[in-house]
């Protein structure tokens, strides 16, 4: 027991030190040395910071689903685009004050997953995958049909009414505080219900549904509960990036994007939880800054061949990220765990990989083992 | 009427675009249970492809040989790829689904993007021989010839692979390696020699679906055109029931002709145009709702 509270308190204190230093960085001129483009408190580059510090919460959130629960949905940036587009459209269209564009948003944030998980919760596995993907889609298909008006279209929407506190280059660090304030909330939320009894079920979900259902409880209860949950923290984090970016466009409802959350929660590791955040912060930073240094000459003096390729962001990545489920499953996170290295995604293989309604003995074999080679 | 019989004849021909991208994943995911986000990537690379040579290709000949000539580069380039791709990326994860299908994800990024970079973002011409966009008559409405063609090529290929599935050696290692792969390997068969083959399959005809579209959309091709069509061939596998041919068929023609109808008139009389994209996805709310396995409701291949 002591040692367990000893831990805890270890953890806790390096969180609380993590983000104590997150929060003064605004306060730090500091030259970046070409990491970013300009010192570090400056407009642009806490820009970049606050974008990696929502994305590595909304990774965290992805990785509830995926990591913890073994749900691999690929719809999950249908519920940020809903934070994102309702706060725009909110504040513009409809001329509502920012609080009563926030109640709004939580509303449907609250009921659109529920709605939709539901639905989509009755298959499972693959499935599951391609049902969120469809329903994401027909999202992306909705916003570029532009309905009233009210989404823009291919050019998107702006974010108005917005307190004077949030306006201007100047303000800049106070989104960015805003953003930390939200990733710190995630990491909270996350961890609470993570150590919750719900939480146990989920992982129990991840491990073996169907040892689940044995037991008693009804997998598909746990699943929409972690699904709203998930889908709900997602959606606050579209409304920090539409107060960030100060607008709404088409990209967030790609399925470019829903992939994108995917990629970061695998290459910090699955199923940890500052795992999430690191590859979603590296992702996005990666993203912003590849077009910049694919610019450097070394690389414009390379042949076409070369060049061309690395000026494209998603091609380093989607190669990296190819690369590190080769030779690191485990993601960063798997680099402190020694011996655990593969652990991260073996454990989801099963998850995935029974569908419920051809529940057989084999299923039930380690997944670790390779029952059918 | 004349407009009815357009927009099922339209809507056919894209259900038959819908059922080569499909019957590819289904039968790769049936075999090998991996789901193949990779798959649109197949059907761009041999779209450009296909592309690329009918522009070296210059005036030789008629334009109709050259169509069939750049046509077959695409498809042999789609099949090398997706064999590649099974041999070099696949297979050393064999078993491991999530990585697999991880993997695919990582692939259908990259290399979309990659063709991004190599040809530009925006779409190409794509030259096909004039009879395809003439049109002809049937029951009063003039149908663009190129949908015949779609429709004919679909269902050649759905007996092709059902007749494949039946009457051939491989088939039968297939169909059994569906059934029980632990049982054909035991039996010292090697299935992994069928992975490649079903996956090589695929990308041919995903690489066919990319050439047709190419004239489908009125004769352009641009790098999100996989991805696009790949979204609503994931649809008709979840409808039609994964792993089988049949299932994949039936609701390719059922997603294809309910989303031209409701587009149409979803556009016309409600000035709503993307009714029948959401129609589809109603279509699948319902299915799952009723009928979570799919049409076919069993999981196997061709019965």
């Amino acid at each position: 027991m002591v040692g367990g509270a000893l831990r805890l308190a270890l953890r806790l204190g390096l969180a609380a030190a993590a983000f104590g230093l997150l929060a003064v960085v605004p306060q730090f001129s500091i030259d970046t040395h070409g990491v970013f483009s300009s010192e570090l408190n400056s407009p642009g580059t806490l820009q970049v910071l606050a974008l990696m510090l929502v994305f590595g919460a909304v990774a965290l959130t992805y990785d509830l689903l995926f990591g913890f629960t073994g749900l691999l949905s690929f719809g999950h940036a249908l519920y940020f685009a809903v934070g994102v587009y309702l706060t725009a459209i909110a504040t513009t269209r409809w001329d509502w004050t920012l609080w009563q564009a926030l109640l709004f948003t939580a509303a449907v944030a609250l009921l659109v997953p529920l709605l939709l998980g539901a639905v989509s919760l009755r298959v499972g596995g693959i499935a599951f995958a391609m049902v969120t993907l469809a329903f994401a889609e027909a999202g992306s298909k909705l916003v570029n049909q532009n309905p009233r008006g009210w989404t823009g279209g291919e050019e998107g929407t702006a974010v108005g009414n917005l307190p004077d506190a949030l306006v201007g280059v100047l303000n800049t660090k106070h989104l960015y505080w805003i953003a930390l304030g939200y990733l710190i909330f995630v990491f909270v939320a996350v961890n609470w219900v993570v150590d919750s009894s719900p939480g146990r079920v989920w992982q129990a979900i991840r491990e073996n549904e169907q040892r689940v259902e044995v037991l008693g409880l009804q997998p598909f209860r746990f699943k929409l509960m972690v699904f709203v949950i998930s889908s709900f923290l997602a959606t606050a984090g579209g409304v920090v990036y539409a107060l960030l970016i100060g607008s709404a466009g088409p990209r967030v409802t790609t399925p470019a994007f829903t992939l994108a959350l995917l990629l970061m929660v695998v290459i910090g590791g699955t199923g940890t939880r500052w795992g999430a955040i690191l590859g979603g912060a590296l992702y996005t930073f990666l993203d912003y800054r590849l077009v910049e240094w694919s610019d450097k000459a070394f690389i414009r003096e390379s042949p076409d061949l070369i060049r061309q390729p690395l000026s494209e962001p998603l091609f380093v990545l989607g190669t990296l990220f190819i690369l590190l489920v080769f030779f690191l499953p485990g993601g960063l996170a798997g680099l402190t765990l020694p011996g655990g290295r593969r652990r991260g995604l073996r454990l989801l293989e099963q998850s995935v990989r029974t569908e419920p309604t051809t529940g057989t003995v084999e299923d039930e074999a380690d997944p670790g083992v390779e029952a059918r080679t | 009427m004349s407009t009815f019989v357009l927009l099922t004849i339209t809507g056919l021909g894209l259900g038959a675009m819908y059922f080569l991208i499909a019957s590819g994943l289904s039968l790769i995911y049936g075999l090998m249970g991996v789901l193949n986000f990779a798959h649109g990537a197949f059907l761009t690379v041999g779209a450009y492809s296909s592309w690329w040579l009918s522009t070296q290709l210059g005036g030789v000949g008629s334009d109709v040989l050259r169509f069939l000539l750049s046509a077959a580069f695409g498809l042999l380039v789609g099949a090398v790829v997706a064999a590649l791709v099974e041999l070099v990326l696949i297979r050393p994860l064999y078993q491991r689904h999530i990585e697999q299908v991880l993997v695919t994800v990582g692939l259908s990024l990259a290399m979309v993007a990659w063709v991004q970079a190599t040809w530009g973002p925006t779409e190409r011409v794509y030259e096909a021989p004039s009879w395809l966009a003439r049109t002809t008559e049937v029951f009063g409405a003039r149908v663009p010839n190129d949908r015949f063609v779609e429709i004919g090529v679909a269902a050649v290929v759905l007996v092709g692979i059902v007749a494949f599935l039946r009457y051939t050696r491989y088939g039968l290692i297939i169909r059994a390696g569906v059934e029980n792969r632990a049982m054909v390997t035991a039996l010292g068969i090697d299935v992994r020699r069928a992975f490649t083959l079903v996956f090589a399959i695929g990308g041919l005809a995903a690489a066919l679906a990319g050439v047709l579209s190419g004239v489908y959309f009125g004769g352009s091709i641009d790098p999100d055109r996989g991805t696009s069509l790949l979204i609503f061939a994931f649809i008709v596998v979840v409808i039609g029931g994964l792993g089988s041919i049949m299932g994949s068929a039936v609701a390719a023609v059922l997603v294809g002709l309910v989303q031209q109808y409701a587009n149409y008139y979803g556009s016309e009389y409600l000035d709503f145009s993307v009714l029948g994209d959401l129609s589809v996805v109603l279509m699948l709310a319902i299915t799952l709702l009723v009928r979570p396995s799919g049409l076919a409701g069993k999981w196997s291949v061709a019965h």
